[in-house]
């Protein structure tokens, strides 16, 4: 297949819904067989122009602006030209084997079943996937069913490929092997790549050119030897080891029905004024240690333990955390979950900060304090993700609990909102806090750990 | 992490030499004689050619069988006891009524088991949309569905924890509980729309549905073995009728 063009002159759309542009002003020629990586803040239309490349915006969604054109026509009609691949694998796989996700979008086109299977074998190759077309999707970890996602675009031999944010939700290993078969599938450069992502380092080695979405509108070209800035960090102030607030004692957990530790029995101490970073591949168990140390789950194995200065004031204070009243919990140990949405109970930025603060006073010194004061009013579902994540700390800080356990607090997060949650995070190291941190993100672990527990692969 | 749930691919075994349709054609003719008769020799003589398929359909192990089974069983012996109990039989009549009953209920479902036991999801959706023209976006778009259950069931978990972690719990409130719930399920609900969403426009990107006539990578068959299967099951059903009526038993629930 010969590689597309992509030209945009003047783009920009407009959601139905809203009174401000996506996106606007984007004006780009992509020639055939290049690489770009189109990057930008949350929120500025990255995805909304991917969406527009791939002919999958609903004309009736919103109002379209200027010119777009994949090989001289609008993408409507070249739909059978383009590959894409979107950030979630589990919402993308449609098949329950290998073989037959990546045969699925042959199937759709009309493909002679003769053509197929070698179709499918050389797009699984192409990417690296030696396990085997009857493997069962479900039984893959995220980086091969990334993988088996790009397979699948790259079956039908498509002359644009389209990812968008194709690493976001991986560990780094997951997120290396995914990057590889990308460079080994336009190696040849038979396809032309637009990559959408703010992780812009990661791609700098695979792409030609960064093209950076304003938030107002616009473009900046950025050319070859470009960096981004490096992100800035916070100072932050040691803190001596204090007393013991929580430990686990060789905790692990077993998923019910399932043969294999969920998570090995683990030791973890976590003192007052230290933070500690679990680190890890996935798979290790560092979510299912947050869940024990939080007192959300029972281990299976092995105890979760809470030091004197933690039970103070509980009725029965001898009882691990997992048995604890929620209300008891809360006023201890604070949690921040991957998914800032699931934590959210009310309809109003302000009521959610008010539920745990117990005063109006003290929610509004949080809100003012975290930059949430402007959005108030707001209903939570509705924020931009770093909005969310901020809410979701500050929710998680409104009863002062004394240990903080965060899950992936940087998930999802662009240069800008990244360095505001490190910012905030390292506000709340003091000497009476523990913290841990549950990351994949190098970064936060430098800015902010004291400690470091690195979970092996069992 | 794998979950009961999970949809996975079906481990072969000897009826699944049997086409999906041809098994499900099979069914619809047992159903039919299973409804039309009242007495309790043609349940029972279907019953026994169901059991000995039991073994083609992988099913060997009483354990694995009653796993499968167990909610069938159960709702069997409901059906006779309901039966003899509020019956307006009695006595030899009224038990004799309620084994009809379950029998009926077993030989009626069981069919049906040994259709999941045997049918890999995949080949079901191959079959109905090659040889009874089911629409492909059914078919297919069920399957895909089907696939993001076990991902509900962990979601569903997630935000019960995360709840509680902002310090909402029911405790030992009944009706608390129910709140607890409604609230969680319509939490779970709009993160399920959200990710059925995002799975209609994958596919989309990926030309489903898009007007072009699909092809079938792995073509579904149907050979003379799916026709004897058919024929065979109508020769049993045939033989419990000719046995019901040689005994003076047959009693059409119809007519």
């Amino acid at each position: 297949m010969t590689p597309a063009a992509v030209r945009l002159t003047g783009w920009g759309f407009r959601h139905a819904t809203r009174r401000a542009w996506a996106v606007r002003d984007v004006d780009l020629a992509v020639a055939p067989g290049e690489r770009v990586l189109l990057t930008g803040a949350s929120g500025s239309g990255k995805s909304t122009l991917l969406r527009a490349l791939a002919g999958l915006l609903d004309p009736e969604a919103g109002d379209p602006a200027g010119k777009l054109t994949v090989d001289g026509a609008v993408p409507d009609r070249r739909r059978q030209r383009v590959g894409v691949v979107f950030q979630d694998p589990d919402s993308q796989l449609v098949m329950i084997r290998a073989g037959d996700d990546v045969a699925f979008g042959l199937e759709n086109t009309g493909t002679p079943p003769a053509l197929i299977w070698p179709a499918v074998d050389a797009a699984l190759d192409a990417v690296g996937f030696d396990l085997g077309r009857d493997r069962a999707t479900a039984a893959l970890s995220g980086g091969q069913k990334q993988r088996l996602v790009l397979a699948g675009a790259l079956a039908a031999r498509p002359g644009l490929l389209l990812l968008d944010e194709p690493t976001a939700q991986l560990d780094p290993g997951g997120a290396a092997q995914v990057r590889t078969a990308v460079l080994r599938a336009v190696d040849a450069r038979d396809a032309t790549l637009v990559v959408v992502d703010h992780d812009v380092e990661s791609w700098l080695p695979l792409v030609d050119r960064v093209v950076e979405l304003l938030p107002g509108g616009g473009t900046v070209e950025h050319g070859p030897g470009w960096r981004p800035a490096p992100p800035r960090l916070p100072v932050r102030q040691q803190h001596s080891p204090g007393e013991q607030l929580l430990a686990a004692e060789a905790a692990g957990y077993t998923h019910r029905g399932s043969g294999s530790a969920g998570l090995r029995p683990t030791d973890v101490v976590l003192r007052a004024g230290r933070t500690l970073a679990v680190t890890g591949p996935n798979g290790t168990g560092k979510s299912t240690l947050a869940l024990l140390l939080a007192g959300l789950r029972a281990p299976t194995t092995g105890r979760v333990t809470a030091g004197p200065a933690l039970t103070a004031g509980l009725r029965r204070p001898e009882r691990p955390p997992h048995r604890w009243r929620a209300a008891d919990l809360v006023q201890r140990i604070g949690t921040v979950f991957q998914q800032p949405e699931h934590q959210f109970l009310t309809g109003r930025v302000r009521d959610e900060l008010a539920l745990g603060a117990g005063s109006t006073r003290r929610a509004e010194e949080l809100m003012e304090r975290l930059g949430l004061a402007a959005l108030a009013e707001a209903n939570p579902f509705t924020l931009s993700g770093g909005q969310q994540r901020r809410l979701s700390v500050a929710t998680a800080l409104a009863t002062a609990p004394r240990v903080l356990v965060l899950d992936e607090p940087t998930f999802g997060q662009d240069r800008e909102t990244w360095a505001e949650l490190v910012a905030l995070l390292a506000e709340q190291q003091d000497g009476d806090r523990a913290l841990c941190l549950v990351t994949h993100d190098a970064g936060v672990v430098t800015a902010l750990a004291d400690d470091v527990l690195a979970l092996g692969v069992a | 992490m794998s979950s009961p749930l999970a949809l996975g691919p079906a481990r072969p075994v000897p009826l699944s030499a049997v086409n999906p349709v041809a098994q499900l054609t099979a069914i619809v003719v047992v159903t039919v004689v299973l409804l039309v008769s009242g007495d309790l020799v043609t349940p029972a003589v279907l019953l026994a050619a169901e059991l000995a398929l039991l073994p083609a359909a992988g099913l060997t192990r009483p354990g694995d069988v009653l796993r499968r089974t167990w909610p069938l069983l159960l709702s069997a012996a409901g059906v006779a006891w309901v039966n003899v109990a509020f019956g307006s039989l009695s006595g030899a009549a009224a038990w004799a009524s309620g084994a009809t009953w379950a029998l009926r209920v077993v030989a009626l479902s069981l069919p049906g088991i040994l259709l999941v036991a045997s049918t890999d999801p995949v080949r079901l959706a191959d079959a109905l949309t090659l040889h009874w023209r089911v629409s492909t976006r059914f078919g297919y778009g069920a399957l895909a569905g089907l696939r993001l259950v076990p991902l509900l069931a962990a979601e569903f978990e997630t935000i019960r924890l995360a709840r509680r972690a902002r310090g909402v719990d029911a405790g030992i409130n009944p009706v608390a509980h129910a709140r607890l719930l409604a609230s969680t399920s319509f939490a779970l609900l709009v993160g399920a729309i959200r990710r059925g969403t995002r799975l209609a426009t994958a596919m989309d990107a990926r030309g489903f549905d898009s007007g072009t006539a699909r092809t079938n990578a792995r073509g579904s068959q149907l050979r003379p073995l799916d026709t004897g299967f058919v024929a065979a099951a109508v020769l049993v059903c045939a033989a419990a009728v000719t046995v019901s009526v040689l005994t003076g038993r047959w009693d059409p629930a119809l007519g």
